[in-house]
């Protein structure tokens, strides 16, 4: 599993390249904005029927995540579903899918700002989590320490030799927090140089990059 | 005979004007069902198509709309607008007369849709907006004709499929209605009779006296010019010396980077600081708008545009065309000239300006190709899919249809005639239901058969977005640029792709002008000025035209002359010397040079297949020399050419061309390819897969929607039957891959290949060595290219400590 590890505040943590987290220590994953049924609530409003395959791409790469690391525990760091209530509508197979991953496994949904409310799934709904010291939520909050977030999806943008600009998802790290980028398929993001991003996280940030190999490097502003 | 109604003739009479034959044709023959005008600029076109509406609504006044007018331009519209109200105001007739486009506010429109005048001028996307309407038969009731302005522009995009969709509609609405088309000299007019006419009908052809054969002829100057590159800043003075001598000049260029670099140089050497302006599509509409009125008031002397000014605006007195860089397309620089001596019945005088020793040949052949009256084209072959699947949701915001009706509807548009019910099937489900293998969207349709077999739209509320989408034009992704400071002036826009590359402090060109980047405000890019620094180039995608199939054919005649008296000097020398030390490409042959070169082996291949066909070729035979063996590693293509090195000789090319193989490499290349992505981008924009951006979203700064790409990855992974991707692969080889022009090639050659093998690069190809746009060829070079980027930021930034 190509992994970085980042020590942020005492703990040892590893950013893998898929953009989830693992915490060996605690044998947890975490992951953030899976987004789940986002096809299916844009379909409902009246709008582009996207292509309905993210909810397996999502799920293959959280599975492949898990046997991975062998985490026992998981935690969905909030807007894991597109809307409220859209869990109810995910295709069967999704469904069957999910309980299949959270079998044998501690698995917390925590609230985001898009899945406010409980699901029909499995698992505990939490709107934050305390642990070993650190702070689990969805949107950060001004001041926190310690503190791991998602919400905002940050990616990072770079311009290569010869002009070629790459733009991948990124984890951002300072001393007191992390942001985690967006694990589901249909997302967007937030450039790191968006005053939001840019307001947020201390000088000296660094941007962990996601893709085949993450790779660490000072937060583009 | 005249059937010009007594206001109008007198009105004519006491201007001391009488009609040109060609108009009065048009009068006698208003009553054909389609009528296709060719004639050159200048020669009352338009005037000839409104005479029989302005004789008809002066003979019988009524209300309601009687005319559609449809001009590719919205600045046209406006135009035709002016130019129109003054025989109607002056000899009173009793006409309204209104514009109806992007332009148009809000509630004008709903004014018009409501009341609609006697006549309305619109584009091709406002049209289809208007046939959207759910009281678009209302809108439409009693109209007459309708007249395409510049359909010989219309023809050749997807704007003009979309036009003769909305037609089909309009003549289902009013049965009776009559088309009529106006052309500047075309190629082919059978080919634009055709998209006109609903077909099966005939469509007549009125050609009108195309008036004097235009002057024309190659710039003399005095510097020769470069062996590479397309700035032409070696005829500056010459170019400055034309504009003295004329009254008003245009200065026409190929791409808009080039035209600001031109501007620029020009302004440098401009001492009797002559007043020269700029107008390209990236310039800020405000800026445009100052520079045209600047020009219809006879202000400026020059103006240095791109093919921005190519329609048929009105702007007086031009009575020079200069032509920078070599025309790709003689047919486009025959409408160039066209824009010179705006008077029918005195010549066009146009001058080209070749910007490199290439290009002195192949404007030596476009000069040649006007004189026989040679003009070009390729056929566009059948109506594009995406287009159709926009129609199909058009339709659908306008009312539940019958699938049978629609289907008949669309196949009486001339691009859509030979549409099998089975690929108008998989438009209707792809817009009913996404079309995918996964049946997700039963229960969310965007289209629903209902009890009665009528399809509707599920959810009403579809249909604003729906119009939201409407149009078949590509924005790419652009950012606004201003002066930093409160109420800044506009200047125009960049690609973001370019933006990103700015860090504080650099300079580009913009709109003539040196700017400072400042930074990135709220979507808008905020410069300051500066006069002094060596501006960066704003690269704008725009269109890169290929040289079309005739005139590199035409080139390649010319090649096999015995002398070339047309030519300067230093262009012929170069010719004669190529043919001492290799040989000069010929019809029907393949010409390949192999020769050592800066420690490489280098393979040139001369294939005339025009830019976009020279890059796939590139990207193709490197691919066979790998499977070869032949160790390629990079390649450059041009027009004519595309230069290969590696580190292996080729000593038998035949294998590398067998069509087969190559095609089938295509199979593999396309999938993963950067123009395949763009193309499905814009397909599934036009198809409705991809809503644009609304107004707000960008500025609020929120996540932005998803890339393009995404989805097209999603598509080739679980879906590759998908009909948007196959929409998007027939886009593509029609378009940037222009693979039809690979196997034209090889048609041609039918394996007569040549061979030869030298012991140093040949004259032909040395200007090859200066191309920029050199493609590497590797495979991890990305990540590679990231790992330099990270250790270099790394390095920058001091040492991050990464713990374990």
């Amino acid at each position: 599993m190509t992994g970085l590890g980042i020590e942020f505040c005492g703990a040892a943590l590893k950013a893998l390249g898929s953009g989830a987290l693992f915490w060996p220590a605690e044998r947890l994953l975490v992951v953030s904005d899976l987004h789940l049924g986002k096809s299916a609530r844009l379909a409902a409003r009246g709008g582009a029927l996207l292509p309905p395959y993210e909810g397996r791409e999502t799920l293959l790469r959280l599975e492949r995540d898990l046997e991975a690391t062998g985490a026992r525990r998981v935690v969905c760091l909030g807007d894991s579903f597109d809307a409220a209530g859209i869990d109810l509508l995910l295709p069967e197979e999704e469904r069957l899918w999910i309980a299949r991953l959270q079998a044998g496994r501690d698995w917390m949904w925590l609230e985001g700002n898009h899945d406010p409310g409980p699901v029909s799934l499995g698992g505990t709904h939490l709107a934050q989590l305390d642990l070993g010291g650190l702070v689990l939520r969805h949107i950060a909050k001004p001041g926190a320490r310690g503190e791991i977030s998602g919400h905002y999806h940050p990616k990072a943008r770079l311009v290569l030799r010869g002009g070629r600009v790459i733009t991948r998802a990124c984890f951002l790290v300072d001393r007191a927090r992390l942001l985690m980028p967006a694990y589901g398929a249909y997302t967007g993001g937030l450039r790191t140089d968006s005053p939001a991003l840019a307001g947020l996280m201390e000088a000296g940030a660094r941007a962990i990059l996601t893709g085949e190999k993450p790779l660490a490097i000072p937060m583009p502003r | 005979m005249s059937d010009l109604p007594a206001s109008l003739d007198q009105w004519f009479a006491a201007r001391g004007w009488s009609l040109h034959p060609h108009q009065r044709a048009m009068l006698e023959r208003a009553g054909a069902p389609a009528l296709l005008l060719i004639a050159p600029t200048g020669g009352g076109k338009t005037l000839a198509g409104f005479l029989p509406t302005l004789a008809e609504l002066t003979a019988a006044p009524r209300t309601g709309l009687h005319t559609l007018y449809v001009s590719p331009l919205k600045a046209l519209a406006a135009d035709i607008r002016r130019n129109l109200l003054i025989p109607v105001e002056e000899a009173g007739l009793p006409i309204r007369v209104e514009d109806h486009t992007g332009d148009t506010s809000s509630s004008r429109k709903r004014r018009q849709r409501a009341d609609p005048p006697h006549i309305l001028l619109t584009t091709p996307e406002s049209l289809a907006m208007l046939t959207s309407y759910e009281d678009a038969p209302r809108i439409f009731a009693g109209l007459q004709r309708v007249v395409v302005d510049e359909i010989h522009a219309l023809a050749e995009s997807k704007r003009g499929d979309q036009l003769m969709l909305a037609l089909a509609r309009l003549q289902r609405l009013c049965p009776g209605l009559r088309r009529v088309g106006l052309s500047a000299t075309v190629e082919d007019p059978q080919a634009i009779a055709r998209l006109l006419a609903r077909h099966p009908d005939p469509c007549e052809i009125l050609e009108a006296d195309p008036g004097p054969e235009p002057d024309i002829s190659m710039l003399r100057t005095e510097a020769a010019p470069p062996w590479s590159g397309g700035g032409a800043a070696h005829a500056i003075p010459a170019v400055l010396e034309q504009v003295k001598q004329h009254r008003t000049t245009l200065i026409f260029h190929n791409t808009r980077a080039q035209a600001e670099i031109f501007f620029h140089k020009l302004w440098l050497a401009n001492d009797d600081a002559l007043p020269i302006g700029i107008h390209h599509g990236s310039l800020d509409r405000g800026q445009r708008e100052k520079v045209e009125a600047a020009m219809v008031r006879g202000d400026l002397r020059a103006i240095v545009c791109t093919g921005s000014l190519d329609l048929g605006i009105d702007w007086g007195d031009v009575d020079l065309v200069i032509q920078i860089g070599a025309p790709k397309n003689v047919k486009r620089l025959v409408q160039r000239i066209g824009r010179a001596n705006h008077r029918y019945n005195a010549p066009s005088k146009a001058l080209l300006v070749p910007a490199n020793r290439f290009e002195v040949v192949e404007c030596l052949a476009a000069l040649e190709a006007v004189r026989a009256q040679d003009l070009d084209g390729e056929s566009r072959g059948p109506g594009p899919r995406d287009v159709l699947c926009q129609h199909i949701l058009i339709a659908a915001c306008a009312g539940p249809f019958d699938a049978d009706d629609l289907y008949a509807e669309m196949t009486t548009a001339g691009a859509y005639a030979g549409l099998g019910r089975a690929e108008f099937d998989a438009c209707l489900q792809f817009c009913a239901t996404g079309g995918y293998a996964l049946r997700a969207y039963d229960q969310w349709q965007r289209l629903k058969q209902r009890e009665d077999g009528l399809w509707q739209l599920r959810d009403p509320r579809s249909a604003a977005r729906i119009r939201q989408n409407i149009g078949t034009i590509q924005d790419t992704d652009t950012l606004k640029v201003r002066y930093r400071g409160r109420g800044g002036a506009p200047l125009g826009e960049i690609e973001e792709g370019f933006a990103a590359q700015l860090s504080r402090g650099d300079t580009f060109l913009i709109g003539g002008q040196i700017v400072r980047y400042e930074g990135l405000r709220e979507m808008t890019v905020e410069v300051s000025r500066d006069a002094h620094s060596k501006p960066k180039i704003a690269t704008f995608m725009g269109t890169k035209f290929a040289t079309s199939t005739q005139l590199s054919e035409r080139i390649l005649r010319l090649f096999s002359q015995e002398d070339w008296p047309g030519l300067p000097a230093h262009t012929a020398d170069w010719l004669h010397r190529q043919r001492k030390v290799s040989r000069l490409p010929e019809p029907g042959r393949l010409l390949i040079e192999s020769f050592p070169h800066d420690g490489r082996e280098q393979l040139v291949v001369y294939g005339f297949a025009g830019r976009n066909a020279m890059q796939t070729l590139g990207l193709l035979l490197t691919k066979r020399m790998e499977e070869e063996g032949l160790a390629p590693m990079g390649f450059v293509a041009t027009d004519y050419a595309v230069l290969i090195w590696g580190l292996d000789a080729v000593v038998d090319p035949a294998p590398l061309f067998d069509l087969a193989a190559l095609e089938a490499g295509l199979e593999g290349w396309l999938a993963g390819n950067a123009v395949m992505k763009r193309t499905f981008r814009a397909s599934a924009t036009i198809a409705g897969l991809i809503e644009r951006n609304h107004g707000g979203q960008r500025k609020t700064g929120r996540q932005a929607t998803m890339s393009s790409d995404i989805l097209y990855d999603t598509l080739v992974k679980y879906d590759p039957g998908h009909l948007l991707l196959q929409i998007t692969r027939e886009e593509a080889m029609r378009g940037l891959v222009d693979f039809a022009r690979i196997r034209e090639m090889c048609a041609r050659i039918g394996g007569r290949i040549d061979l030869v093998r030298l012991d140093r690069l040949s004259p032909l190809s040395a200007p090859l060595f200066l191309e920029p746009g050199r493609v590497p060829i590797r495979g991890s070079a990305e990540a590679r290219l990231l790992e330099e980027e990270v250790g270099a930021l790394l390095r920058e930034a001091g040492l991050w400590e990464i713990g374990a």
